[in-house]
């Protein structure tokens, strides 16, 4: 039996060493050094951009009060704060609601296509045929459903932003290694088991990317409905576009512009490509460290 | 369960003698089990009137070339699939195991181990206890909280190994699960699979195109033949261990049945 034992702790300590040798070297930088490789060159970008809208308005191509510069328009953003804050509020939460809704929408839809084969015969192509669909092509049969209301503005939203995050989540599927199928059910994961510990965790990453698309697709379709959906008494982002060419206030419309932008690129990058980030570094799809 | 022995397997083929411990009932039972894939016109004959029995605390190694069918035997014999003619009886459970590990990447090392558990049906507590004894169990204790990406291929199959265990196994599947290491780690691999055989008594169905490691691991070395796969042949393993893969006695034995292997490949080529 001794012998046994002198092996058994022989193939311990290889196994060790080997399980030492073979583990992959951790080669990351410092917080502030990821911080730092990932926004300077946006603020580089940015700096270009303003040197480049300044050269235009410099050159004379338009007058003043149609094109003004930076300076003008940073001037007007700060003093239309006090307008601009309530209605960017305004149109957030709209956004919010719009695209929860279609989360649990698309959600919906998209598993369902993804596990029955006749329903995905049936409005498979049709779902992306919906997303193809400009969203300004909703609205005038959502004025006439809806009347000038919130919910006009909220069904574009969900039918601009539900195909994709449907669509995210069947390819999701699609996309499983069947060897995952086929572990999950070795391990006796069937039915409903297997869609909520192996298929919807494996689909996770198509999914956040389809939720990504998805956003951009809920905000574009929101402000275009803010422009055309004037409600009386809510002030929003796409109504303040509206009064801005109303009183030809060239600075204060690009000032709106810039609030648009810069909370689409917030909620984008900050919120969504954080989640994709984190997704894909857990999952290991990113290469993050190298073999020793 | 009388004891019935089973039909005797290509009794035809010099060298088959399968090994039975008397009284026993048989583990696994694979009776006259055929497998067709696709319909009449273009039908594939993977698996023909096979038979082959595990006892139980029995190393079954199952070889055989390209096209013999041995995964879809395992997938049979996992319920994976179900045959087309004959039956299958397995006296226990079974977990399969895959060239690749086939860990959950959303899932740590211990969360891998620990979904076995809870779709056994096992409370929280106790799943965490048990996930720890089997990670230590093949060695990767320290490495519970680690994803498999951040895993060597070796230790991914411990990992694997010691899911399969999670699922208190009688028989364990094994389909070519070192296929893919290098010959080092496939090595010690061995030295371990060896190990938790003998000490949680299991019944091992191993299947390789690797003649020394049937030799190595197994009690009894199947040969399956190719399109579609029947037991050719049966060569009881007697020498002792621990073996090495490495050793004379290994590769004496190992050239005799690859000889045979050759032969069954060569006759593939003449029509």
């Amino acid at each position: 039996m001794a012998s046994t034992d002198v092996r058994a702790d022989r193939l311990d300590a290889e196994l060790a060493g080997l399980d030492a040798l073979e583990l992959p070297v951790e080669r990351r930088r410092s917080r502030a050094g990821r911080l730092w490789a990932a926004t300077w060159p946006k603020l580089l970008a940015t700096a270009i951009f303003f040197a480049a809208w300044q050269l235009l308005v410099w050159s004379g191509w338009k007058p003043d009060y149609l094109l003004p510069g930076p300076a003008d328009v940073l001037e007007t953003l700060f003093d239309n704060l006090d307008t601009l804050i309530p209605a960017a509020g305004t149109t957030l939460w709209r956004a919010i609601q719009g695209f929860a809704l279609a989360i649990v929408i698309g959600t919906v839809i998209g598993a369902l296509v993804a596990r029955n084969r006749v329903l995905r015969a049936g409005i498979g192509s049709m779902i992306s045929g919906i997303q193809t669909m400009p969203s300004i092509a909703w609205f005038p049969l959502a004025i006439l459903l809806f009347k000038l209301t919130e919910g006009a503005i909220l069904f574009v939203v969900v039918l601009g932003a539900a195909p994709s995050i449907a669509n995210g989540l069947i390819n999701g599927i699609d996309n499983i290694p069947p060897l995952y199928l086929r572990a999950g059910r070795v391990l006796g994961a069937r039915g409903i088991r297997a869609f909520r510990y192996v298929i919807l965790p494996a689909a996770l990453p198509s999914f956040v990317g389809g939720l990504k698309q998805g956003w951009a697709f809920a905000w574009r379709s929101l402000l275009a409905g803010e422009l055309l959906v004037l409600i009386p008494g809510q002030h929003s982002l796409g109504e303040q576009l509206d009064v801005n060419q109303q009183f030809a206030d060239s600075a204060g419309l690009i000032a709106t512009m810039m609030v648009i932008f810069v909370l689409g690129v917030i909620v984008d990058a900050l919120f969504f490509g954080t989640a994709d980030r984190f997704v894909r570094r857990r999952y290991g799809l990113i290469e993050e460290a190298t073999p020793a | 369960m009388t004891g019935a022995t089973a039909p005797p397997l290509a009794a035809d083929t010099p060298g088959s003698s399968p090994v039975r411990k008397a009284g026993r009932p048989a583990l696994v039972r694979v009776h006259e089990v055929s497998k067709v894939f696709g319909d009449q016109s273009n039908a594939v004959h993977a698996l023909d009137k096979i038979s082959l029995d595990v006892q139980p605390g029995e190393f079954v190694c199952i070889l055989g070339a390209s096209g013999c069918g041995k995964s879809t035997l395992l997938n049979l014999v996992a319920g994976l699939d179900r045959p087309s003619a004959g039956t299958i009886e397995v006296a226990g459970r079974t977990s399969l195991m895959f060239q690749e590990a086939a860990l959950f990447p959303w899932l740590t090392a211990r969360g891998n181990v620990e979904l076995a558990l809870r779709l056994d049906g096992l409370g929280r507590a106790e799943r965490r206890a048990r996930a720890r004894d089997l990670l230590d169990l093949v060695n990767l204790g320290e490495f519970a909280a680690k994803r498999p990406h951040e895993l060597s291929g070796g230790m991914r199959q411990r990992v694997a190994l010691a899911r399969s265990l999670a699922q208190r196994v009688d028989v364990l599947l094994m389909d070519e699960p070192f296929g893919a290491l290098d010959a080092m780690t496939r090595d010690l691999l061995h030295d371990e699979v060896e190990r938790l055989w003998r000490e949680q008594e299991l019944g091992v169905l191993f299947v390789t195109h690797n003649v020394r490691e049937a030799v190595r691991l197994g009690d009894r070395v199947a040969m399956l033949s190719s399109r579609p796969g029947r037991v050719i042949a049966q060569f009881p393993v007697e020498l002792a261990r621990p073996r090495r893969i490495d050793s004379p006695e290994v590769a004496t034995l190992a050239a005799t049945i690859t000889d045979q292997l050759r032969a069954e490949v060569a006759r593939h080529g003449e029509h």
